[in-house]
Formats: C-alpha cells, structure tokens, sequence
C-alpha cells in the first residue's frame, strides 16, 4: 500500500507547529498504524530528516500511550481500539491520512504527536485512591459485594487513561475518565468511605487544568478504545448529588 | 454554595434544573395556546391577568430561571471553546448532533425571539393597530383572538415564528434528554430512551407550536 500522510510536526511546546505532507511507501496491510509509522521514520532518518515523535508503549491496547487523532477520530477510525491496535487494512491504498495529536489546552503539545497528560494523572491525584484504613487483608468473601457492583465496578476500572475521550469532547473535557474512576471506586465499599469528597475533589482539579465541562456530546464514548460507558458521568453527577446533599459541599 | 456554583457539576445541574423549569412552562404554554381552537383563548387571557400579584411572581420567577440559564450558558460555552486548544486540521464526529453543537446558538435565537414575542403580544408594541387590550371582544375582554388571526395572516410573520421554533424545537431535542443524563438518571437501558423521548417531545411541542400561525395562514381561523 501507498499513503500519504499529513502530519503535526512541532519541535518544542512553545514552538508553532504545522502540518506537513510525507509518502508512506510500500506499507503491509498486516502492520499496525504504529508500525506503519515506524517504516516512515526509517525512512525519515535514512534521508537525514527528524523522524516523527509519538507516543507508544506497550503495543497491544492497554497501556493507553498511543494518542493521535486520525482522519479526525481519535484513535483513528475503527472503534474499540488504540492506535496500535488499528491495522493499515482498514485502509485504501492511495488514501490520505490526517494524524494529529490530541488537542485539548489542557494536553499541551510536548513535540509533534507527543502531548503531556499529567494533568489527568493530577485528577487521579485529587482522589482517584482509596486512603481509608481497612485494616489488614479481608479473608476472602468477608465483604459481600453483589455481582452486578463488581461487573460495573470492574467495567469502569477498564479506563487505560488514554485521553481520546479528552480528545473526541468538542469541549475538550476530561468527564469520561473522571467519572470513570469516581463509579470504579464508589461501587465498592472501599470506596465509598471517601467517595463524597472524591468526587468533588476530582472534579475540582478536571476543572483547574483546564478541562471543558461536559455537556452531553456523548463522543467520548464513541471514542473511548476501552467501551467506557457514559452512564458513569450520570454516575458521577449522581455522586455529586449526594455529596451536595450530605453537605461536602 | 459557593463551591456549588463554581463547580463544573454544580453549574450543570443548575442548566439542567433552571432548563427544566423552562420546558415546563413551555409545556403550559402550548397548552394555553390550544384554547384558540375552542374558541377560549380570550377568556384564558383574561384569567391569566386576574390575580396581578401571581403573574407578577410568576414572571419574576420566570425572568430568574431565564437569567441563570443564559448566564450558565454563555460561561460554559466560553469556558468549552477555550479548553479545547489548537483546532484540528481534520475534524470527524461520531454521536454528537447538530442540535448538541449549536445549543448556544439556538439559544441566542430563542432569546431573541423572545424578546420580539413579548413585545408583540404581551406589551402589544409591535403591530399596535392589532393590540388586544384595544379592542374588546363582544364579552368585553381584550381580543387576543382578533390580534392572533390579524397578525400570522401575513406569511413574513407567520415564517418568523416558524423559524424561531425550529430554533427551540433544535434546542430541546438535545435539551430533554440532557436534563435526565447531567441529574444522573440515565442509564445504558434508558439513554435511548430518554434520547427519544427528547426528540419526540420536542417535535410535538413544535407542531403545537407552529399550528396556531399555520392554520390562520391557511385560512382555517380566521375573523
């Protein structure tokens, strides 16, 4: 396959970037984006030029580094994938992919596709933890937890903390994440001993770096490669009813 | 209090209920608006105006709904446009609507309108030779009817109110069911749901709506 790539090249965060045009020759339908994009940069670095920087780690869905926009979708177009896990037969030879990194003012460019995403580990750090004493480690089944509350519990703990729901939100909100890790823990009873101020808390920071307010677009979870729901947000706007009621706020 | 109000969730709780409290009174409305085709609707406005003191609260209660939400709109509408950063050069979307990306902006129409409608039929300024409060029916009552019927038998007029509640008919297809999500009453099961009825009660308000000017436009109220 032959492609060409329009690409967000940009040196230092300070510096302004642009989009620039490459070939990506003589691809395998079989490769993933990432190692399509490998084969770019060999090329690249052969010809003397700055190979593209992205993000990737793990290369197999679940560490969450991968983050670029393509074609306009986060993660690109199939759903319930990362980058790396989106293969080059999902596309045609000739086209013309956009790649972009994600955009959000509270996600500023590092360099080219690279962005810095301590900001949501900074929410995580507002309350995304458990710290009440639960004394030593339960026997097993001590704590009754119904099925269900584990499944939904075990449903939101999905979230890899990539930011393409902070990508795909045209109001650039971190909610999706957020209000997965504030359902994860409430579910349990672990988490319930702090969950009203976990959830004020969390949403404070979302707010404080920057992150947009949700307003219901619903394309976070379109976007999200690991199915997180929006009944979660609701989840979380419920959390936040109660703690208003208790009167943690 | 104050965190409440300076909170992203607080903010959208108060959209959510003060939005609620407008959907309710566009709901009553409606309702009053079909008396026009039981031949009440002078009647009806005649009881509207008996107890001054109630109106009066009920508008102010009204003009403060009204107030926040605007208010609540703007600042988040801004507050979104600058979190998002640097534009993409390619941008596709998946869920989102029409209706869910231009929510201020139809909000702007109806505001608009809004003002119009007021000072067309309650201050009566906009087509005075038509005022209600001018010229009595046989009962004695203001002629709302007459103002109605001479007013949308001109097709600009009609078209204009049209126009406007395409604008509200867009705002509350996405509006209805946002209220359900940001109060934490959706669910996987009942999101379609709610999404639906959203959009259905949205449409039939339009149609309750639009058929007072149509039907006097077409002849079938007239004078």
């Amino acid at each position: 396959m032959n492609l060409i790539l329009h690409v967000w090249r940009q040196g230092r965060p300070d510096a302004p970037g642009r989009i620039e045009q490459y070939p990506a020759k003589d691809i395998s339908p079989d490769m993933s984006f990432l190692e399509m994009l490998d084969v770019v940069n060999d090329e690249l670095i052969k010809n003397g030029q700055e190979p593209i920087a992205f993000d990737h780690d793990c290369r197999e869905g679940i560490c969450g580094a991968c983050s670029q926009v393509i074609n306009g979708l986060a993660h690109g177009p199939q759903e319930l994938t990362t980058v790396c896990q989106l293969h080059m037969r999902h596309f045609r030879d000739g086209d013309t992919i956009y790649i972009e990194p994600w955009r959000s003012r509270a996600f500023p460019v590092t360099k080219d596709l690279i962005v810095d995403r301590t900001a949501m580990d900074r929410i995580i750090q507002g309350g995304g933890y458990t710290s009440a004493h639960t004394g030593g480690c339960a026997d097993g089944n001590a704590v009754m937890i119904p099925k269900e509350d584990a499944d939904t519990a075990m449903d939101a703990a999905q979230c890899i903390g990539c930011g393409a729901c902070v990508a795909a939100c045209p109001n650039g909100s971190a909610m999706l994440f957020t209000s997965a890790k504030v359902s994860h823990l409430a579910m349990l009873p672990q988490g319930q001993v702090e969950a009203t101020k976990r959830v004020c808390r969390m949403t404070e920071v979302m707010k404080r770096e920057g992150f947009g307010n949700c307003t219901n677009h619903y394309e976070c979870e379109a976007a999200c490669p690991k199915g997180i729901r929006v009944k979660f947000i609701a989840k979380l706007n419920r959390e936040y009813l109660k703690a208003v009621r208790s009167g943690a706020k | 209090m104050l965190t409440f109000w300076k909170s992203t969730v607080g903010k959208k709780l108060l959209m959510a209920a003060t939005g609620l409290m407008m959907i309710f009174f566009v709901l009553a409305h409606v309702l009053g608006n079909f008396t026009i085709y039981f031949g009440w609707i002078n009647t009806y406005a005649e009881h509207l105006h008996a107890l001054p003191a109630l109106l009066w609260a009920f508008r102010l209660f009204m003009l403060a709904m009204l107030g926040l939400h605007v208010f609540l709109g703007i600042q988040l509408s801004w507050e979104n446009r600058a979190a998002r950063g640097e534009a993409y050069a390619m941008k596709a979307t998946r869920r989102t609507t029409f209706a869910a990306k231009n929510m201020i902006w139809t909000g702007a129409v109806i505001g608009a309108f809004l003002i119009y409608h007021l000072l067309h039929f309650t201050v009566q300024v906009i087509q005075p030779e038509f005022a209600a409060r001018a010229n009595l029916d046989a009962a004695g009552h203001p002629d709302v009817f007459r103002m109605l019927v001479l007013s949308f038998q001109s097709l600009p007029m009609a078209a204009l109110y049209v126009l406007a509640m395409i604008a509200l008919l867009l705002h509350l297809t996405h509006g209805i069911q946002s209220f359900f999500q940001t109060f934490g009453l959706s669910n996987d099961n009942t999101l379609p749901v709610t999404q639906k009825t959203g959009t259905v009660m949205a449409a039939l308000l339009f149609i309750g709506y639009i058929s007072v000017p149509i039907f006097i436009l077409i002849g079938l109220l007239s004078v």
